[in-house]
C-alpha cells in the first residue's frame, strides 16, 4: 500500500465522536443536538461528558435544523448529527433556508454514508447526499477517508471554519491509515501517492480502496496518482486541473451516486479547464440493499478491482488517443 | 437614541396607523408584495416594539434585547416599517423594498444588513424551531431576555412547527412567546377550508402551552397579553386574532389581499382612509 498501513479497522463515526469530545473540552460554546440515534453517530462521547450542553430533541431533524441555527444565531457552535439519507434530505428545506441562507456555524454530521452501512439495507444508505449538499450556497462538505481523518475534520470545522459545514462518514468499521500527526487542511486535495500515467480522485472509504488499486496497478507498471478529496467543496481546482494536465486522465471513485457527486464536481472543473478522459467509479443510479458492506461495494462496483479496471481502460484509452 | 417603551394607548394606535401608511407606501411602490398580512399585524408590531420588547434601535445586536424571529417571511413590510418607525433605518428607505440592491429584500435577508433583522426567513415551520434554539440559548448563558416569534396561522399546517412546540414544552422554556397571526384566511381562501386547524387552542395546549386569545387588533387587550405572559412558566402562544386588510375597511378580512397591493389609485384612497378623511370628502 505504499506508505500506509492499516493500523486496524475503525468506524469514521468514532473518528467524530472523537474530535467533538475534543473540540468540547477546548470550546465551551460548543453544543450538540441529540436526533435520537446518539450513540449511532458517536456524539455519545460528547453527551456524557457534557450532559448540559447536549440537546435531545428526538427523531425531528426538521427541528434540529432550526434549533442550531438559533443556537448558532446566539453564539454558540452547534453539532448536530443523524444519518445522512436524513440530515441531508428531510431537512433539506431548513439547510437551505435556515442554516445556509443565514450563513451560520453549524456543524451536521452525515452519518451512515453509502452502502457499507450493510445490512439495514437503501432507506439507510447516503448515497445522495453529498449531491443534494454540496449545491448549497455557503455550505462547507468535508469527506473524511478514516476515522483519524474524521477526528480531525470535525474540530478543524468546529474551529477553524465558518459557516454552515456539512461532515460525512460511515457506520462500519473500516481501514484506518492517516497519519494521525498530520494537520487537516480544508479545501487541499491531499496527495497520497505520486503518479504521473492517470489521477485517482477518491474520497471517503473508497481512498483505501484507491491506494489498493494504485499498489495493483503498479506492479502492471502504472503509475497512478492518487488524490484523496476530502474535501467536496471548497473543491481543489488547482491541484485537479494539474493532475488532469501532467497525467491526463482522471478516474474517480466515492460511495454515491454517480449523478451529482464527487465525479460530477471533478468533471464541472476539468471540461471547463483541462478536459481529459475521465471514468466514474459509483453508484450507478440505483438503491443499495441489505448485505455484508465490503460484498455491498463489491457488488454495486465500488472496490478496488473496478477503480483498477477503470484505470486500465482510460490508460489504453489515452494511448490510443 | 434608545428606545422609551409606553403604555399611552392613544400614541401606541397612531404609530399603528403611521405603519399601517408606510405599508401601503411602500408596497405601492415595489409593485409586488403582500399588503393583507401586514396591516393585520400592524397593532401587534406597535405594541411590541413601542411598548414591550426590550431593545434599543441604536444598539441592534444589544446582547440583553428581547429577540423577534418573523416565521412569516412575507409579511416583512410590517417588520420593515415598524423597524423603521422605531428608528432602526429611515423612514425614506421603506420606498426600496423588493428593489435591486435594496436592504428590504421581499423575504427578510440579513445578508443584506438590514439592522434588527435577526432572522432571513420565508420558508414557513421554520421561525419557532430558530427561536427555540435562541430560548436554548439564553437559558445556557443564565440570559433573561425573551424570544418572539411570529407565526402565520395557515402556517400551522407545516409539520414542522410542532416538533417545535414538542421541543419547546419537553425542554420547559419559559422564555419563549410565539404569537399567531390567526386571521383565519391564507391563499386559497379560509383556513377551515383548506385545511381545518381547529380545535387551535386545544391543540397546542395538548402539547404543553400556556395558551392565551385576544383580539390582535385592539390595543388595549394586546398590551394586557403581553403583560400576561411575562412571568409564564412554560411557553406561552398568543393566538391573536386579527383581520386581514385591517385598516382599510374595503378589504378587511378579503383574502384575496394575501398577495395583492395597491395600484396607484388605490393607494391614494388607502392612504386617506388611513388618514381618517371621510369617504364622501374623498374626491377620484
Amino acid at each position: 500500500m505504499g506508505p500506509f498501513k492499516n493500523r486496524g479497522n475503525k468506524a469514521t463515526k468514532a473518528g467524530f465522536g472523537e474530535g467533538l469530545l475534543e473540540a468540547g473540552k477546548r470550546n465551551p460554546d460548543v453544543v450538540a443536538i441529540g436526533a435520537d440515534i446518539t450513540s449511532s453517530v458517536g456524539v455519545n462521547l460528547f453527551a456524557d461528558a457534557f450532559p448540559d450542553r447536549f440537546i435531545s430533541l428526538g427523531i425531528a431533524e426538521q427541528n434540529c435544523m432550526g434549533v442550531a441555527t438559533g443556537l448558532a444565531l446566539e453564539g454558540k457552535i452547534p453539532v448536530f448529527s443523524t444519518y445522512g439519507v436524513f440530515a441531508a434530505l428531510r431537512a433539506a428545506d431548513q439547510i437551505r433556508v435556515s442554516v445556509c441562507y443565514n450563513n451560520v456555524h453549524v456543524i451536521i454530521g452525515g452519518a451512515h454514508a453509502g452502502v457499507s452501512v450493510g445490512p439495514d439495507g437503501a432507506t439507510h444508505q447516503a448515497l445522495e447526499d453529498l449531491a443534494i449538499i454540496r449545491v448549497m450556497p455557503n455550505m462547507t462538505v468535508f469527506s473524511p477517508c478514516d476515522a483519524t481523518q474524521t477526528r480531525w475534520a470535525v474540530f478543524t470545522a468546529i474551529e477553524k471554519c465558518k459557516g454552515p459545514v456539512y461532515i460525512r462518514f460511515g457506520r462500519e468499521a473500516m481501514p484506518d491509515f492517516t497519519n494521525p500527526d498530520e494537520v487537516f487542511c480544508p479545501g487541499k486535495a491531499q496527495l497520497m501517492i505520486p503518479g504521473d500515467d492517470l489521477t485517482i480522485c477518491a474520497t471517503g472509504h473508497l481512498v483505501w480502496e484507491a491506494i489498493m488499486a494504485a499498489g495493483q496497478l503498479s506492479e502492471l507498471g502504472i503509475h497512478a496518482r492518487v488524490l484523496n478529496i476530502h474535501t467536496i467543496k471548497p473543491i481543489d481546482s488547482k491541484t485537479i486541473i494539474e493532475a488532469a494536465q501532467e497525467t491526463g486522465a482522471i478516474v474517480t471513485a466515492e460511495e454515491h451516486q454517480i449523478i451529482g457527486g464527487l465525479g460530477s464536481a471533478i468533471a464541472e472543473i476539468i471540461v471547463q479547464h483541462n478536459p481529459v478522459p475521465m471514468a466514474f467509479i459509483g453508484m450507478n443510479d440505483r438503491f443499495g440493499e441489505s448485505g455484508p458492506p465490503l460484498e455491498l461495494m463489491k457488488k454495486f462496483g465500488m472496490s478496488a478491482e473496478n477503480i483498477v479496471s477503470e484505470s486500465l481502460r482510460l490508460v489504453k484509452e489515452k494511448k490510443e488517443g | 437614541m434608545s428606545h422609551k417603551q409606553t403604555k399611552d394607548v392613544k400614541y401606541l394606535r397612531e404609530i399603528a396607523t403611521e405603519i399601517r401608511k408606510s405599508i401601503v407606501q411602500s408596497l405601492t411602490e415595489a409593485g409586488s408584495g403582500h399588503l393583507g398580512g401586514p396591516l393585520g399585524l400592524a397593532d401587534v408590531f406597535t405594541a411590541l416594539y413601542f411598548s414591550i420588547l426590550r431593545h434599543d434601535p441604536s444598539i441592534p445586536q444589544w446582547a440583553g434585547r428581547d429577540r423577534l424571529i418573523l416565521s412569516i417571511g412575507h409579511v416583512a413590510p410590517v417588520l420593515y416599517a415598524t423597524l423603521a418607525h422605531a428608528g432602526y433605518f429611515p423612514v425614506q428607505e421603506l420606498l426600496t423594498l423588493r428593489k435591486l440592491g435594496s436592504r428590504l429584500q421581499g423575504h427578510p435577508g440579513r445578508d443584506h444588513g438590514l439592522p434588527g433583522l435577526e432572522l432571513s426567513a420565508g420558508s414557513l415551520g421554520q421561525g419557532l424551531s430558530v427561536g427555540l434554539g435562541m430560548a436554548i440559548s439564553a437559558r445556557l448563558n443564565h440570559q433573561t431576555h425573551k424570544i418572539y416569534v411570529i407565526t402565520g396561522d395557515g402556517e400551522l399546517q407545516e409539520g414542522s412547527n410542532w416538533e417545535s412546540a414538542m421541543a419547546a414544552a419537553h425542554h420547559r422554556l419559559d422564555n419563549l412567546i410565539a404569537v399567531v397571526d390567526r386571521n383565519g384566511v391564507q391563499i386559497d381562501g379560509r383556513t377551515e377550508d383548506v385545511m381545518q386547524l381547529e380545535p387551535l387552542e386545544e391543540k397546542w395546549k395538548s402539547f404543553g402551552w400556556q395558551v392565551e386569545s385576544c383580539d390582535g387588533n385592539n390595543m388595549v387587550q394586546l398590551l394586557e397579553v403581553f403583560e400576561k405572559v411575562q412571568d409564564a412558566q412554560k411557553p406561552t402562544v398568543i393566538l391573536a386574532h386579527t383581520r386581514m386588510g385591517k385598516g382599510i375597511k374595503s378589504i378587511e378580512g378579503d383574502y384575496h389581499w394575501h398577495g395583492k397591493v395597491p395600484n396607484a389609485d388605490q393607494s391614494v384612497d388607502f392612504l386617506r382612509e388611513l388618514s381618517g378623511i371621510p369617504v364622501d370628502m374623498r374626491q377620484a
